[in-house]
């Protein structure tokens, strides 16, 4: 490359005054930082679409078959709500499927877009504003989230666990369980100035916890009461319960509905609220 | 913040030739005690390539960020393209294009899709957005690496393609953070070639450097910041026949020794600048003053005469130099 000054450019200049109205990026922001991220992720489509399946079906496998006949053995069959343990067991795997999807796609790319590429400051060097960026990478979340949720729904029915009925309304409890964590996790991931380690440790202390003690594998009621409360406030249990309820009929109390749908809709605004402040004040600094 | 005052100062805008672009009065950030930027004034005008020329720690950055429309000011006024950036943001921001001091080209993309996704925030079409990156990619000398992902790319072709971001809205004003800092000498003059061609196109430029090569080779005009406030504003040359002689004599007798001779040569030139390791003699004849120096028999190590620039200016005015 030298300094080649006869090759004249014709770069044609009319000026942005003509050719950009500011208002599109004031009315649409959103949807285009979430064309950014979802261009992003269809590069590691294969990567998506391997785990979306595969990890469903070693899951299913194991737990699902191997533990399910150890229990349907010991308790005899359909002893829990009177369903199989698959049955039982699907309505937890695909609140998990929806909340890592969603929070896998808000805290690595949170902390990418304010950190190590910087590219939120460039996506704010535009029109776009701190507010839309946050709902810009929420929206794209949720097509993963929602895709992640479907494609495990269609190995639970491979695998018999769910039926086709339930499809619909299962992908909206356990998407909304997506949603109402990762809003507070993409609020979390703009707030943490560089330690990556923030994640290790919610992982390990918030995400296997809630795994755990969510009535995943049993009925709460199972487990002392004093350890009962860590489900009262994990939205895996109040999309498990809901889950379960809305799938295969388990029994609830009406109030019960209200309160899970509430969890998931609180979580969110919460979230928002917060991420919205702080991706403002972090892009403005 | 009074919009009678904004209103006085737009008519006033009006009266001038071109048009004016920006327009900063009494301009002030703080970080709580710390007053980033010190009511400063200043004017810019279409087609014009503007300079902001100062140490690290100048404001110039915070002055950038301010008129980028992403930080708010505290106090003063401040009219970008006519409009008030605490109020309409995201509509100057549309007009604009900016080149950070850090570039933050998306890592997970290719060279042409930063383009396509840059010009997709604008709103601007895919059809449109194709045309534009072939001639952006021209313009940057990047078209080979087209399909390369922005790793790959040296410090100098990462710049390009920050720059010709910048410009995929045709924006009104291009400012430009540092845009050479860190890159070898060959990758500095083929960016000053390109940014001299968009002075040419008539694209209005904010540079802010802390290197006087580039803003006596790139700006019309500057303003010489410190601390936050103006030290100085004019034209490279204006600048220099107002601070500095015509030459300037570096004589240097030995780190030791440089404070002593300075007290024996007193009075020979205009004015004398006494830095750690050499003697700057400000004189309309830099050659006359050597002379001068060893008729007192006294004989330097080294010598130069050259003629004064930007540095001068900046020593005259703050007492230190540019760069550290």
């Amino acid at each position: 490359m030298s300094l080649n000054v006869s090759t004249e450019n014709k770069m044609t200049w009319t000026g942005a005054k003509t050719i950009v109205d500011p208002q599109r990026g004031i009315r649409r922001g959103a949807f285009y930082v979430a064309e950014n991220r979802i261009r992003t992720m269809l590069k590691w489509w294969p990567a998506i679409i391997a785990f979306g399946l595969g990890n469903p079906t070693l899951y299913l496998l194991s737990i699902g078959i191997g533990v399910g006949s150890l229990v349907d053995k010991s308790l005899g069959a359909n002893a829990i709500d009177h369903v199989s343990y698959l049955t039982f067991l699907a309505p937890a795997l695909l609140a998990t499927a929806g909340i890592q999807g969603a929070m896998d796609e808000v805290t690595w790319p949170t902390l990418e877009g304010f950190v190590w590429d910087r590219t939120f400051f460039s996506m704010n060097s535009t029109a776009i504003s701190g507010k839309q960026i946050a709902n810009g990478v929420m929206l794209a979340a949720m097509a993963r989230c929602v895709l992640q949720v479907f494609m495990y729904e269609l190995c639970l029915l491979a695998f018999g666990a769910i039926t086709v009925q339930s499809i619909p309304i299962l992908l909206l409890v356990s998407s909304s369980a997506g949603l109402g964590f990762a809003s507070i996790m993409l609020a979390f991931s703009a707030s943490i100035k560089d330690d990556d380690n923030m994640f290790a440790l919610v992982g390990r202390f918030i995400i296997t916890p809630m795994f755990m003690f969510s009535g995943t594998f049993y009925p709460i009621t199972s487990m002392p009461i004093y350890l009962q409360w860590i489900a009262w406030i994990s939205p895996q249990w109040h999309a498990t319960n809901l889950g379960r309820a809305l799938s295969y009929g388990m029994p609830i109390e009406p109030w019960l509905l209200i309160i899970h749908w509430s969890v998931f809709l609180i979580m969110a605004l919460i979230g928002f609220n917060w991420a919205h402040r702080v991706f403002e004040r972090r892009l403005s600094a | 913040m009074g919009t009678t005052n904004t209103q006085g100062r737009l008519k006033v805008a009006k009266n001038t030739d071109a048009e004016t672009m920006i327009v900063a009065t009494n301009l002030t950030k703080t970080y709580g005690d710390f007053k980033a930027v010190d009511g400063i004034n200043f004017t810019v005008r279409k087609g014009e390539s503007f300079g902001l020329l100062g140490p690290n720690g100048a404001g110039k950055s915070t002055t950038m960020k301010m008129i980028a429309a992403t930080s708010q000011r505290n106090g003063g006024d401040l009219l970008i393209l006519g409009k008030d950036p605490n109020k309409s943001g995201p509509e100057i921001r549309a007009h604009l294009g900016v080149v950070p001091q850090q570039d933050n080209l998306d890592r997970e993309l290719k060279v042409w899709e930063n383009l396509m996704i840059y010009g997709r925030y604008f709103g601007l079409s895919r059809k449109f957005l194709k045309g534009k990156i072939e001639e952006l990619l021209e313009f940057a000398q990047l078209v080979e690496k087209r399909n390369s992902k922005t790793e790959e790319l040296s410090g100098g072709m990462k710049r390009r393609l920050t720059i010709a971001r910048g410009l995929v809205n045709e924006p009104e004003i291009l400012m430009l953070d540092e845009p050479t800092t860190g890159l070898d000498p060959q990758a500095r003059h083929i960016l000053w070639d390109r940014l001299f061609r968009l002075k040419e196109l008539g694209v209005t430029l904010v540079i802010t450097t802390h290197y006087m090569d580039e803003a006596e080779q790139l700006c019309d005009r500057l303003m010489v910041m410190d601390k936050g406030k103006i030290m100085a504003e004019g034209s490279p040359s204006e600048l220099i026949k107002k601070y500095s002689s015509k030459e300037v004599l570096e004589v240097r007798f030995g780190s030791d020794n440089n404070a002593t001779v300075a007290e024996q040569i007193a009075g020979i030139g205009e004015r004398l600048e006494i830095l750690p390791d050499r003697i700057l003699v400000y004189a309309e004849n830099g050659e006359k003053a050597l002379e001068e120096i060893v008729k007192k028999g006294l004989h330097p190590v080294t010598s130069l005469v050259r003629r004064s620039s930007l540095e001068d200016v900046f020593l005259r005015l703050t007492g230190r130099t540019l760069v550290d």
